[in-house]
């Protein structure tokens, strides 16, 4: 929905791939393509190499990868998959 | 199948799971990837996860288990609802990797398991692990909602475990149709595939295992009914394929004297006896005597009645004379009933071996096995009665089960297969004739020990059980009253040829004393007679001598001369004639 694009709150998001994994790599644009339409200025994304940060990736509880984590706002939401369906997407972000 | 053995021979990693490492020859498939798959509830989490327990106890070598359906906090309690060494070492050896997606997680297209792997990649050399489990790999699976998709993610896995080295071991939800159409490719991709069954026959729940496919390996392809028991899951394989077990010459009293001479001896020790037969036809009181028996020479004894209460069991047993409440009491006899509706029948022989392990009895009674009958008419049920049996005889206690049934070729006693491990089998029937009803005992067959052909008669009275030759006459058997009367018509008749025979003697003694006292007189008949003769002898004697003598006298009287003597000569005549007369005229000179 539009108006979530509005609101002030900071959005923070950690995505974990897998190396150039096919899934991850979509993942990675479709997130970056939707974080800038939709948040602008306003969103932290971090990208996480599972490959390379086995650790935090299990601190983390992820299972699957591509695995996307909102951190910001509360609560801590995981989408998992390409990103692919950027409206349902958007609500996630959104926490609606 | 030879193809992979050039390339390194097959090794198999041993399961401890009673049964499956015999029917598989050692296990599974070292370094491989072994499928599970079953319906909900067959128990393949439990499969699985009792043989990485094993595994790790046996060769303290790490193992990984990636839980995609149950958390592990829940796997864990459910595994120490089972017997299991699960101790901190083993807790420390086994990997538990939660893989279930929260379930606000929310699917945004494709996924994949790569950073799965490779995290378990890391933990596998960090453990250095020999083993893992993929346990419900289709629940993440599924919610790729792509069969493509699913089917190389499964590739992934396959590769990686081949990568690893690993011995892999997936298990794979399957619906009611036995090969899930989405999945039925996984079969072709692994190694050795089992199928877990569960199904309700006649509402009694069985598992069943089978091995449908072992690469590079010999395998027994039946499906085995399985047990959950407190000790985790168990095949309950047809036996072993080699019986072994020692044997003894030992003899057992069955509690009645009659019937332990008929079998020279009594039963063997470690022996199984059938009392088969109609219903109340004293199969509970002979095998409620083999009981108190044993109690007596001071063994310990268990008694397992279906359906029949203890105590009722006792008090019917003392209207015939049997205590067993004081050997109850001393703790040597231990009455254990239970009902036959309920868990399968594998649990229940679990039970029941479960049961007799806690005891330790030497002598069992199990009244009736046949109570069991309509579960035991399954053929995996029959095995697994046979396998009770088998353990029975290892532990070397003699049992004594009862059986209900009217003829001796029933087809229940086949279904069962008990008649035919039976070693001693003895029938009790019902002889109905001239409006009564009476018991008779026959020994069927009894292995490795002489004994009787004959039907006996069964007596039950306040004393306790009694064996009574029965009476065969114009080609029937008699019993009961028509024997009692047999008895007094054989008795009356025995009188009267006794009678008949007494009478005899003495006329035969009056014939005998006639004779004598003839011979008596005959004897001095002959005494007078020969006196007779005596005399007679004498006087012919003297008379002819006198004649002769006078003739002398006389011719000298007349001075005659000795011619004349000779005119006795005959001219003619035969010599015999001759020689006769010549005996006289020697006799006179």
């Amino acid at each position: 929905m539009p108006k979530t694009g509005k609101q002030e709150a900071r959005l923070v998001l950690r995505l974990y791939v897998a190396g150039n994994a096919p899934n991850s790599i979509r993942a990675v644009t479709n997130a970056q393509a939707l974080c800038n339409s939709h948040f602008a200025s306003r969103y932290e994304l971090e990208i996480v190499d599972l490959l390379e940060h086995p650790q935090r990736a299990l601190t983390d509880g992820v299972i699957v990868t591509p695995t996307l984590i909102r951190l910001l706002p509360l609560p801590v939401q995981k989408v998992v998959g390409t990103l692919s369906d950027a409206e349902q997407l958007l609500h996630v972000l959104a926490g609606t | 199948m030879k193809t992979q053995a050039k390339h390194a021979p097959l090794t198999k990693v041993l399961t401890g799971i009673q049964g499956f490492d015999e029917i598989t020859g050692g296990g599974l498939p070292r370094g491989r990837t072994t499928l599970v798959m079953g319906g909900p509830g067959c128990g393949k989490t439990v499969f699985s996860l009792q043989l990485l327990v094993n595994s790790v106890n046996r060769t303290k070598e790490a193992a990984i288990f990636v839980a995609f359906e149950e958390r592990t906090s829940q796997i864990l309690t459910n595994a120490a609802t089972f017997n299991w060494d699960l101790g901190a070492q083993t807790k420390q050896k086994l990997f538990f990797f939660d893989a279930q997606l929260a379930p606000e997680t929310v699917k945004s297209g494709e996924f994949d398991l790569i950073g799965m792997l490779h995290l378990l990649s890391i933990k596998a050399k960090q453990l250095k692990a020999t083993c893992v489990v993929f346990d419900g790999i289709d629940v993440l699976l599924g919610l790729l909602d792509d069969p493509v998709a699913e089917r190389r993610e499964i590739y992934r896995i396959r590769d990686w475990l081949a990568e690893t080295g690993l011995t892999g071991i997936i298990t794979q939800k399957v619906g009611p149709i036995e090969l899930d159409q989405r999945y039925s490719f996984l079969q072709f991709i692994v190694d050795c595939v089992i199928v877990l069954r569960h199904q309700v026959v006649h509402g009694s729940a069985f598992r069943n295992l089978r091995v449908m496919k072992y690469r590079g390996s010999g395998f027994f392809g039946d499906e085995f009914p399985i047990s959950l028991s407190a000790d985790g899951l168990q095949l309950s394989n047809r036996g072993p394929t080699e019986l072994r077990y020692e044997v003894s010459d030992e003899r057992v009293s069955s509690g009645v004297p009659r019937l332990d001479a008929m079998l020279r001896g009594g039963y063997h020790r470690g022996s199984n006896v059938l009392l088969s037969g109609a219903p109340g036809s004293a199969k509970s009181t002979l095998a409620g005597l083999f009981a108190a028996a044993a109690c007596k020479r001071g063994e310990r004894t268990l008694y397992v009645s279906f359906d029949e209460g203890a105590s009722q069991i006792v008090r019917n047993l003392r209207s015939v004379g049997v205590d067993l409440s004081t050997h109850q009491k001393s703790g040597l006899l231990k009455m254990y009933s239970t009902r036959t509706r309920g868990p399968n029948i594998e649990e229940q022989f679990a039970d029941l071996r479960a049961t007799v392990r806690a005891h330790h009895p030497s002598c069992l009674v199990v009244d009736p096995l046949s109570a069991l009958a309509t579960k035991l008419s399954h053929l995996a049920s029959a095995d697994s009665a046979q396998q009770f049996l088998d353990f029975l005889k290892s532990e070397r206690i003699t049992v004594v089960n009862t059986s209900l049934m009217d003829g001796i070729s029933t087809d229940e006693a086949t279904a069962t297969g008990i008649s035919t491990i039976a070693d001693t089998w003895i029938h009790l029937s019902y002889l109905v004739q001239d409006g009564e009803r009476n018991r008779a005992l026959t020994i069927v067959k009894s292995r490795g020990t002489g004994h009787s052909n004959q039907v006996r008669e069964l007596k039950l009275s306040d004393e306790g059980v009694t064996l009574a030759d029965v009476f065969v006459a114009q080609g029937k058997v008699l019993m009961g009253v028509a024997r009692w009367e047999w008895e007094q018509y054989e008795q009356a008749e025995k009188n009267r040829i006794q009678v008949a025979t007494d009478l005899k003697r003495l006329q035969l003694r009056l014939a005998q004393a006639e004779a004598a006292a003839r011979l008596q007189v005959v004897q001095t008949e002959i005494e007078a007679r020969d006196a007779e003769l005596a005399v007679l002898d004498r006087a012919t004697g003297s008379a002819s001598q006198l004649f002769v003598s006078d003739q002398g006298v006389l011719r000298r009287m007349r001075h005659a001369d000795e011619e004349i003597a000779v005119p006795n000569t005959p001219h003619d005549g035969p010599m015999k004639a001759r020689g006769r007369r010549v005996g006289p005229a020697r006799g006179r000179s």
